[in-house]
């Protein structure tokens, strides 16, 4: 061999042993799976395209989902929360904090190309392991507490329902009957796909759809909602202590995605109209 | 259930987070004006118990706990996950140790 050619060789084992050399290892993790975007755009605005539906604007340029389509919401009240998350953005593009975007481009792509009657099916498929209805045998404490707790909401389902779901602690979980199902089968057809998307996302967070539906209705809000689906962890923080960065991390992030489910649950289906009373005299 | 607390409280809380995000200028976003404008449109009702009046008050209390739980989501973050790993020299240093060296230098080292 040349001496150039030893020279290359011996230059390119230099590098390549630097690469193995712990020492040399960045304190950032440095895969491109988390390779940051930086916030290019200065300014957030709405706009009101065609068939009345809303765009983003990211400066001059019109937002588009991860698919390719273009991003536009049915209503300007959605459309202005996505715009603040675009907006709350600073240095970073943190996707993971942005909620409403993250369920307006999963209902505009559908990447798993499911239609209503199979989100409602999977919804159901559900009940059958709700937390809700899902119960322990010992401690006596924590029995105690998923019965003052979890009973109340059950039994307001089942109210407003006019169904039978029950709980059991069976590790086979409570018999639903079919005639339940039918029941919230009817109901959950009324929902358009947007709502359905949104409704699912929030049962897959909480675990539950019972308290999904009782913050959809509006029975509880979305702390009481999270806190009841974390019921047992709540009691054993409260025996064992809390740990900031598990379990505040987990709650806050539990409760900004359920929070975001609801509100985009909410903002799909509504429909807002301006009655004027006549003055009466 | 339990009864929510006041609009007002709601609707501060709101313009706090809005505040936080955006900074100074927060009055001049569109997210300002549209709160702003549902809060007073929603404000006077005629009947004792106004369906829609409670049903936006259940959404504004929402919209605030997604603002709030997302900026502090964010800040639990920051403070405790966003480090990485640290290199070998400074995880040893961490519990008194060095890393060892050789004089020498490695056989394959430059």
């Amino acid at each position: 061999m040349t001496t150039t050619m030893l020279r290359r060789l011996s230059r390119l084992h230099g590098r390549l042993g630097s690469v193995f050399s712990p020492v040399h290892m960045c304190a950032r993790s440095q895969s491109s799976a988390t390779a940051e975007r930086k916030r290019f755009y200065q300014d957030v605005s709405i706009s009101q395209g065609e068939g009345g539906l809303y765009e983003i604007n990211l400066d001059r340029r019109k937002l588009k989902t991860p698919g390719g389509k273009l991003f536009t919401v049915p209503n300007e009240a959605l459309a202005i929360a996505v715009a603040t998350e675009w907006d709350a953005q600073r240095d970073t593009l943190k996707f993971y904090t942005m909620h409403l975007s993250t369920l307006c481009n999963t209902a505009l792509d559908n990447p798993t190309q499911r239609d209503k009657d199979q989100m409602i099916t999977a919804a159901l498929k559900f009940l059958e392991t709700d937390t809700v209805c899902y119960r322990v045998d010992e401690p006596n404490a924590l029995v105690e507490l998923q019965k003052n707790e979890w009973d109340p909401v059950l039994h307001w389902m089942e109210k407003r329902y006019d169904v039978k779901i029950g709980s059991s602690s069976s590790i086979l979980g409570p018999e639903i009957p079919k005639a339940t199902k039918d029941t919230f089968r009817q109901h959950l057809t009324s929902y358009n796909f947007w709502s359905l998307t949104g409704l699912e996302y929030v049962i897959t967070q909480l675990k539950s759809v019972v308290l999904s539906m009782g913050m959809i209705d509006r029975h509880l809000t979305v702390e009481q909602a999270v806190l009841l689906s974390r019921l047992e962890e709540e009691y054993q923080i409260g025996f064992w202590g809390n740990v900031e960065w598990a379990h505040d991390y987990d709650m806050y992030e539990l409760r900004a995605r359920t929070a975001a489910g609801a509100l985009f649950v909410h903002l799909a289906s509504e429909s807002s109209t301006v009655k004027r009373k006549l003055m009466q005299d | 259930m339990a009864a929510l607390s006041s609009p007002l409280r709601v609707c501060r809380g709101i313009l706090k987070e809005l505040r936080a995000i955006q900074g100074p200028t927060y009055k001049r976003s569109q997210a300002y004006n549209y709160i702003m404008e549902q809060f007073r449109k929603n404000k006077v009702t005629g009947e004792r118990y106004c369906r829609a009046q409670q049903e936006l008050n259940h959404d504004s209390h929402t919209y605030l706990c997604l603002l709030a739980s997302t900026r502090t989501h964010m800040a639990l973050h920051e403070l405790y996950h966003s480090k990485g790993e640290a290199s070998t020299k400074s995880a040893a240093a961490m519990v008194g140790l060095r890393l060892p060296t050789q004089p020498g230098g490695k056989g394959w080292e430059k």
